[in-house]
C-alpha cells in the first residue's frame, strides 16, 4: 500500500471527479450527483486507509512523495503528513463527503457547485500535506478561487461585498507571507519546510518573519481584530460554504501557526507570545460578547467560531510562558494538544450547527432568531441534534467540545492563573449564547405559521447530523486515537521551538 | 462474575435504558419505555445494594481501578475509573433506590404527558449520570458527571419547553450553574497543575508536598495554595447545591415535572457539591480557611434561605426553599470537618425530602395541577395516605426525636457547637435558629395543604381523591426510611468507622470524635432529644404554626400587614434574583451590544476596515487621474522622475 501516491490520490482524485463533472454536467445531468459522491466516499475511504497505514509511534512525516518542480528555485512538488497533518486530512475528507450529501438539493448549476466543492476538497488536503513552503503557498492562494466562486456565485444578497472582503482579506494576508518565505529562500536555497525548521536566523529577522506569518495565520483563524470577514463571508455563503468554511479552511490559520510560526520562528515566537496570548484572550472574552449580541444564527455561530478558535491559539502559544513560569515544559504539552483537538472538534460542531441552520433557512429562509420559535414542538428530532450541537459547542464534557477547552485551560494555569481564569469565561458566554438560541429557536410555543408547517429532517439531513453526532460524542468519549494519534509531533515540535535558532 | 464487571453493569444499565427509551421510544411504546428503564434502575438498585453488602458487612476492600484510557498526554494520564469504598457505595444505593421510586411515580404522574418516553429516557440518563459522578476515581470523570447531571436537569426544568417560565428557569438553571463550574474548572486546573494528576489517590499523596506553598494571585499577596484550590473547587460545590448566593437557580427549577424535583432538585443532584467535598476532604483537612467559607455560606444560607420558605404560596416553593435550608445544614457540617454527619444528613434528607416532594406532587395531580396552598385545604380526608406520609416526612424534616431527621440533623448541630472552627458561633446560631424556622414552614405547608377549611373551588373538590397505586407505594417506600433509617444507621455512620475508608479528618479538627464520648446509641439519644433546647425550639415552630394556621389565621394576615418590610425582603427573596437579573444578566447583553456595533461594527469594521477600503477608493481615484492615457502625460512625469532621482544623486551624495 505505501507504493500507492496516497496523497496525491487525495489531492488530485476531488479534482479529477470535479472536472468529469463539469464536463458532463450539462448532458448527463442525473449522474452528477451521484458521480460527486462517490468520488467523495473514495476520497474518504482513502483517508481512512492513509489513518491505518499510519504510525502514530514517529514525528516523521509519512507517506512521503517527492519530485522536481521547478528545477530553476528548487520548488519541489514534495507531499507527507505527520501527527500534526493527518487529523487535519481526515476532517477534511469526511467533511468533503458532509457537503456533497448536504448540497444534494442545490437546484442552480449543481455540477459546478459540486465541482467546486470537490476542487477546494483536493486543495486544501494540499495545504495540510504540502511539505514545501511553496508548493504549501500555491494551494494556500488557490484554495481562494473556489471559496470566492461559491460565496459569489451561490451566496446571499450581499455576496459581492462579503466575497471581495473575504478575498482581500486572506490575500492581504497571505502576501506577507510569500515575502518572508523568499527572503528565507535567499538565506537558505530551499523552499522545503523542514529545511526553514533548522535555517537559524537572526531575532530581529525572526520577528519580521513571524509578524508576517502572523498577519497571513491570523487573518484566516480569525483573530480579532482581522475577524470581520468571517461574520460577513457565513452570512452570505451558501451552507456548504459556511460549513467548509468553518470546519476547515479557519483550522489552516491554527495549522500554518504550527507549521510554520512556531518551528520556523521560535525566539521571536518567545518573544511576542504576549501578543498571541492577549489577543487569543480578547477573541475569547470579547467575541464570546458579541457573539451574545447576535440576532442571525449564522452571525452568532460564526463569532463562536472567533472565540473558540481563541482556544487554539492560546493553547498553541503557552510553552514559552509555561517554561518561563515553571522552569519546566510540563503542560505546554497539553496546550498544543488541546489546540489540536479544538481544531478538529470545531470542525465537528461548527460544520453541525450550520448544517443544522441551513435546514432552517432551507426551509423558511431566515437567518433571524426572530423568525423561529418553539421548532422543536414541529421538528423534535432537529431539535434533538441542535441541542446535541449547542450543547457541545458550550463545551459540555462527554462531547469534543469540552476535550480541547479543558486542556487549554489546564495549560493555560502552568502559565499563569489569570490567563486559566479568564479562558475559563467561556464556560459562561459559551453557554450563555448557545443556549440562548437555544432558548430562542426551538423552545416556547410556535412562534408562527411558517414554523407550524416545518416537516422534521429528511433522510440526507439525518445522515449528515447523525455522522456529525458520532464524531462529536466519539471524540468526546474517547479522545484517545485523536490524541495519541499528534503525540509524537507534539513533542518533537516542542523540543524543537525551545531551542533558540540564534547563533 | 467478577465483582468489577457487576459495577461496570451499575451505570451502563440505565443509560442503555436511556438510550432505548429515547431514540426508540416510539416503536417500544409507553410501557415499553416505562418497564426498559425502570428494570435497569432496579438491576442497577439490586447490583448496589450487593456492592453495599459487600463493602459494609462483608470488608470488601476498597476498589480504585481504570475502567479505560481517556487521553494520555504531556504526563497527564486521564482515566475513566471507578473508586468503591464506602462513601460510593451508599450513595450508589440511595441515589438508586430515589430514582427507583420516582420512576415507579413518574407511571401514574406523567400518566397523560406526550413526552412520556422522553421523560423516562431522561431519567434514566440521569441515573447513569450521577452513577458516575459518584463512582469516579479522579476529577475528570466528576467533572464528567457533574455537567451531565447539569444537562439533564436542563432538560427536564425545561420539559414542558412550550411553557416561558419553564424555558427562562432551565436556562437560569445551567448559566448559573455554569458560574459554579466556572470555579470548579479552576479547582480542577490548580490539581492538575500543582499535584500533576487528576487521580484522587495521586492528589491526596501529593497534599505533603503542596502544603505550604503559596500562589500569587495579586502582586504583593500570597495565597496558601490548598485554600485556592478550596476555595474554587467549592464555589462549584455552591452552584450545584444551590449555596447563597449561587442559590437562585433552585427555587425555579420547580417549574420542572415534580417526580424531576423530588429526584435532581432535592434527593441527589444538588447533594452531589456535598458529596463532592466529602469524597475530597483530605484537601479541605488542609485549609483552615477554607472550611470558615464553607461554614459561613452553609450558616446563611441554612438560616435565611429557609426564611423565604415560610412566605411561599406554592406548595413545590415551599419544599425548594426547605431544600436549600436543608443544603445549608450538610454545607455547615461540611465547614466543621463533620463529613461524615454531612453525609448522613444528605442521606436522611435524600428520603424524607424525596418523599415530600412526590406527596407535594400526589396533591397537585388531584387538583389538576394546581400548586397554590391557598386554594388548597383539608385534603387529609380526602387524601389519608398522601396526608399520612406527608405527615412522616415533616417530622423527619423538623427533626422530632426517633425520626431520621432527628438523628442527622440534631449531629449537625451537636458538632457545630463542638466545633472551635473560627464562625462557629455564628453558625450555631443560625442552626438552631433555622430549627424554628424549619418546623414554622413545614407545618404552615402541612396545615394549609391537607387541614383545616377547604379553600378548593367546587369542580376541584368533587375530583380530588386520593393517587393511583404506583404513586402511593412510592410513598410509602420512601416514608419507612423516612422514619428509621436514622435510628439504624447513626451507630455504624458516625461512630462505627463505616465512612473511614472515604472520609479524612485531621485530629485537631474531629469533632465526631469528640461527640462519640457523649453518644450511648440511638434509643438513648431519641429519648435525650425530647430535653435539648433543639426540640423546644422545633416545638415553638411547630406552636406558632398550630395557632396562626389551624386556629387563627387573621394574624397571619395581619403579621404580614404589619411586617410588611419584613415580609417585603422575604418575597423579593432579599433581591437576589433582581440583582442577578438586571445587574448580571442585564449588564452582561448591556456590554454585549455595546461591543457588538459600537466596536465590531463600528470601529473595527466601520472605520478600520472599511475605512481603509475608502482610503484606497480616494487614492485610486487620484491615481485613475493620473492614467490619462496620453503618451504626452506619460513622457512628462517620466521626464519629472527622471529629473528628481538626477538631483537627488546631486543633493543627497
Amino acid at each position: 500500500m505505501t507504493e500507492w501516491p496516497l496523497l496525491s490520490l487525495l489531492i488530485w482524485l476531488p479534482i479529477i471527479t470535479a472536472v468529469v463533472i463539469v464536463a458532463i454536467g450539462n448532458t448527463y445531468a442525473s449522474l452528477v450527483r451521484p458521480l460527486a459522491l462517490l468520488g467523495a466516499l473514495v476520497v474518504f475511504a482513502l483517508s481512512i486507509v492513509l489513518y491505518l497505514g499510519f504510525d502514530s509511534g514517529t514525528a516523521a512525516y509519512q507517506f512521503q512523495e517527492r519530485t522536481i518542480w521547478v528545477e530553476a528555485f528548487k520548488i519541489y512538488y514534495h507531499l507527507g503528513v505527520d501527527g500534526l497533518a493527518l487529523p487535519l486530512v481526515l476532517l477534511t475528507t469526511l467533511v468533503g463527503v458532509l457537503i456533497i450529501v448536504g448540497g444534494w438539493g442545490i437546484e442552480d448549476r449543481p455540477h459546478l457547485y459540486l465541482a467546486a466543492f470537490l476542487v477546494l476538497e483536493g486543495l486544501m488536503v494540499g495545504v495540510f500535506t504540502a511539505m514545501d513552503a511553496l508548493l504549501f503557498y500555491v494551494f494556500f492562494e488557490a484554495m481562494l478561487v473556489p471559496m470566492f466562486l461559491i460565496i459569489g456565485i451561490w451566496g446571499g444578497p450581499n455576496r459581492i461585498y462579503a466575497t471581495i472582503k473575504f478575498f482581500l482579506f486572506t490575500f492581504l494576508g497571505s502576501v506577507f507571507m510569500l515575502i518572508a518565505l523568499i527572503w528565507m529562500y535567499l538565506q537558505s536555497g530551499s523552499f522545503q519546510i523542514t529545511d526553514l525548521h533548522d535555517l537559524p536566523i537572526a531575532l530581529n529577522a525572526q520577528i519580521l518573519i513571524f509578524l508576517a506569518f502572523l498577519i497571513a495565520f491570523a487573518v484566516k483563524i480569525p483573530m480579532w481584530p482581522v475577524h470581520t470577514w468571517l461574520p460577513d463571508a457565513h452570512v452570505e455563503a451558501p451552507t456548504g460554504g459556511s460549513v467548509v468554511l468553518a470546519a476547515v479552511m479557519l483550522k489552516i490559520g491554527g495549522y500554518g501557526m504550527v507549521r510554520f510560526s512556531l518551528p520556523i520562528t521560535p525566539d521571536a515566537s518567545a518573544a511576542l507570545d504576549w501578543l498571541v496570548i492577549g489577543l487569543s484572550l480578547v477573541a475569547i472574552t470579547y467575541i464570546g460578547f458579541v457573539a451574545l449580541a447576535q440576532s442571525d444564527m449564522k452571525k452568532l455561530i460564526a463569532y463562536s467560531s472567533i472565540s473558540h478558535m481563541g482556544f487554539v491559539t492560546l493553547g498553541l502559544f503557552l510553552a514559552f510562558a509555561i517554561s518561563r513560569h515553571t522552569g519546566e515544559l510540563t503542560g505546554a504539552g497539553l496546550g498544543v494538544s488541546g489546540a489540536m483537538v479544538q481544531m478538529i472538534s470545531h470542525g465537528f460542531i461548527s460544520a453541525a450547527m450550520f448544517s443544522a441552520v441551513g435546514v432552517l433557512y432551507d426551509r423558511v429562509h431566515s437567518r433571524e432568531i426572530s423568525s423561529y420559535g418553539g421548532v422543536a414542538n414541529i421538528m423534535p428530532w432537529f431539535a434533538v441534534f441542535a441541542v446535541l450541537f449547542f450543547m457541545a459547542n458550550s463545551g459540555l464534557p462527554g462531547t469534543s467540545g469540552f476535550v480541547g477547552e479543558f486542556m487549554v485551560i489546564i495549560a493555560a494555569f502552568h502559565a499563569n492563573f489569570w490567563f486559566a481564569f479568564v479562558a475559563a469565561t467561556t464556560l459562561l458566554l459559551g453557554a450563555g449564547y448557545s443556549l440562548w438560541l437555544v432558548k430562542r429557536v426551538f423552545y416556547g410555543e410556535v412562534g408562527s405559521h411558517t414554523v407550524a408547517s416545518l416537516k422534521d429532517l429528511n433522510r440526507r439531513e439525518w445522515v449528515v447530523l447523525a455522522t456529525l453526532a458520532v464524531f462529536v460524542i466519539g471524540v468526546g468519549v474517547w479522545p484517545f486515537p485523536l490524541i495519541d494519534m499528534m503525540d509524537a509531533s507534539i513533542t518533537q515540535l516542542l523540543d524543537h521551538i525551545m531551542e533558540s535558532k540564534l547563533r | 462474575m467478577a465483582i468489577q464487571t457487576l459495577i461496570l453493569l451499575i451505570p451502563i444499565l440505565p443509560l442503555f435504558g436511556s438510550v432505548l427509551a429515547g431514540l426508540l421510544g416510539r416503536q417500544i411504546g409507553r410501557s415499553g419505555a416505562h418497564w426498559v428503564t425502570i428494570l435497569a434502575v432496579l438491576g442497577a438498585f439490586a447490583l448496589s445494594c450487593v456492592v453495599a453488602y459487600e463493602v459494609f458487612l462483608n470488608d470488601l476492600p476498597v476498589l480504585n481501578y481504570t475502567v479505560y484510557q481517556w487521553a494520555v498526554v504531556d504526563g497527564f494520564n486521564f482515566e475513566v475509573g471507578f473508586l468503591i469504598d464506602s462513601l460510593t457505595a451508599l450513595m450508589m444505593v440511595v441515589v438508586t433506590f430515589v430514582s427507583l421510586m420516582v420512576h415507579i411515580y413518574t407511571i401514574g404522574y406523567m400518566h397523560d404527558d406526550p413526552g412520556y418516553q422522553r421523560f423516562f429516557a431522561y431519567i434514566n440518563l440521569f441515573t447513569f449520570a450521577m452513577l458516575m459522578l459518584v463512582m469516579a476515581n479522579n476529577f475528570l470523570q466528576l467533572f464528567f458527571g457533574w455537567e451531565a447531571v447539569g444537562l439533564v436537569s436542563y432538560l427536564l426544568i425545561g420539559f414542558w419547553f412550550k411553557k416561558e417560565s419553564a424555558v427562562r428557569a432551565n436556562l437560569k438553571a445551567f448559566l448559573v450553574n455554569r458560574g459554579g463550574d466556572f470555579g470548579l474548572v479552576l479547582g480542577v486546573a490548580a490539581v492538575a497543575f500543582y499535584m500533576g494528576s487528576l487521580d484522587y489517590a495521586e492528589v491526596f499523596s501529593k497534599i505533603p508536598e503542596v502544603n505550604g506553598q503559596t500562589i500569587s494571585l495579586v502582586a504583593g499577596h500570597e495565597w496558601s495554595v490548598m485554600t485556592v484550590i478550596c476555595i474554587c473547587l467549592f464555589i462549584g460545590a455552591m452552584g450545584k447545591s444551590a449555596q447563597a448566593p449561587l442559590h437562585v437557580w433552585l427555587p425555579d427549577s420547580m417549574e420542572g415535572p415534580t417526580p424531576i424535583s423530588a429526584l435532581i432538585h432535592a434527593a441527589t443532584m444538588v447533594t452531589a457539591g456535598i458529596f463532592m467535598v466529602a469524597r475530597l476532604s483530605p484537601l479541605f483537612e488542609q485549609s483552615a480557611t477554607a472550611l470558615t467559607f464553607i461554614l459561613i455560606i452553609g450558616s446563611v444560607s441554612a438560616l435565611f434561605l429557609g426564611l423565604i420558605g415560610v412566605v411561599q404560596n406554592d406548595i413545590k416553593r415551599v419544599v425548594a426553599y426547605s431544600t436549600l435550608s436543608q443544603l445549608g445544614y450538610m454545607t455547615v457540617a461540611l465547614g466543621v470537618s463533620a463529613y461524615s454527619v454531612a453525609i448522613f444528613h444528605l442521606m436522611t434528607h435524600a428520603f424524607f425530602k424525596a418523599l415530600l416532594f412526590l406527596g407535594a406532587g400526589s396533591v397537585i395531580i388531584a387538583l389538576h395541577h394546581k400548586q397554590d396552598m391557598r386554594e388548597m385545604g383539608g385534603l387529609a380526608r380526602l387524601m389519608p395516605i398522601t396526608a399520612a406520609t406527608a405527615w412522616l416526612g415533616s417530622l423527619a424534616l423538623i427533626g422530632f426525636p426517633f425520626f431520621s431527621g432527628f438523628y442527622s440533623k440534631d449531629m449537625i448541630i451537636e458538632a457545630v457547637k463542638a466545633s472551635d472552627r473560627v464562625g462557629s458561633g455564628f453558625a450555631t446560631f443560625a442552626v438552631m435558629a433555622g430549627v424554628v424556622v424549619t418546623a414554622l414552614y413545614t407545618f404552615r405547608m402541612l396545615y394549609l395543604t391537607f387541614h383545616g377549611p377547604s379553600r378548593m373551588d367546587a369542580d376541584t373538590q368533587a375530583h380530588a381523591h386520593e393517587s393511583l397505586w404506583v404513586v402511593t407505594i412510592p410513598l410509602v417506600l420512601l416514608a419507612i426510611p423516612s422514619v428509621g433509617i436514622g435510628y439504624l444507621t447513626i451507630e455504624p455512620l458516625l461512630f462505627g468507622g463505616a465512612l473511614a475508608d472515604a472520609i479524612t479528618v485531621a485530629p485537631g479538627n474531629d469533632v465526631v470524635a469528640k461527640l462519640s464520648q457523649k453518644f450511648h446509641g440511638a434509643f438513648a439519644f431519641g429519648l435525650h432529644g425530647f430535653v435539648t433546647p433543639v426540640f423546644w425550639l422545633a416545638m415553638l415552630g411547630v406552636a406558632i404554626a398550630t395557632y396562626v394556621y389551624l386556629f387563627n389565621i387573621k394574624v397571619a394576615e395581619q403579621a404580614k400587614t404589619r411586617l410588611h418590610w419584613l415580609w417585603n425582603v422575604l418575597d423579593r427573596k432579599y433581591g437576589f434574583d433582581e440583582f442577578y437579573q438586571k445587574g448580571i444578566a442585564g449588564g452582561s447583553l448591556s456590554l454585549a451590544y455595546l461591543l457588538s456595533t459600537w466596536f465590531d461594527a463600528r470601529l473595527i469594521d466601520g472605520a478600520l476596515v472599511n475605512g481603509a477600503a475608502r482610503w484606497v477608493g480616494r487614492l485610486s481615484a487620484i491615481s485613475r487621474r493620473l492614467q490619462t492615457g496620453f503618451v504626452f502625460h506619460y513622457a512628462f512625469t517620466m521626464i519629472i522622475g527622471l529629473v528628481a532621482l538626477l538631483a537627488s544623486f546631486v543633493w543627497l551624495r
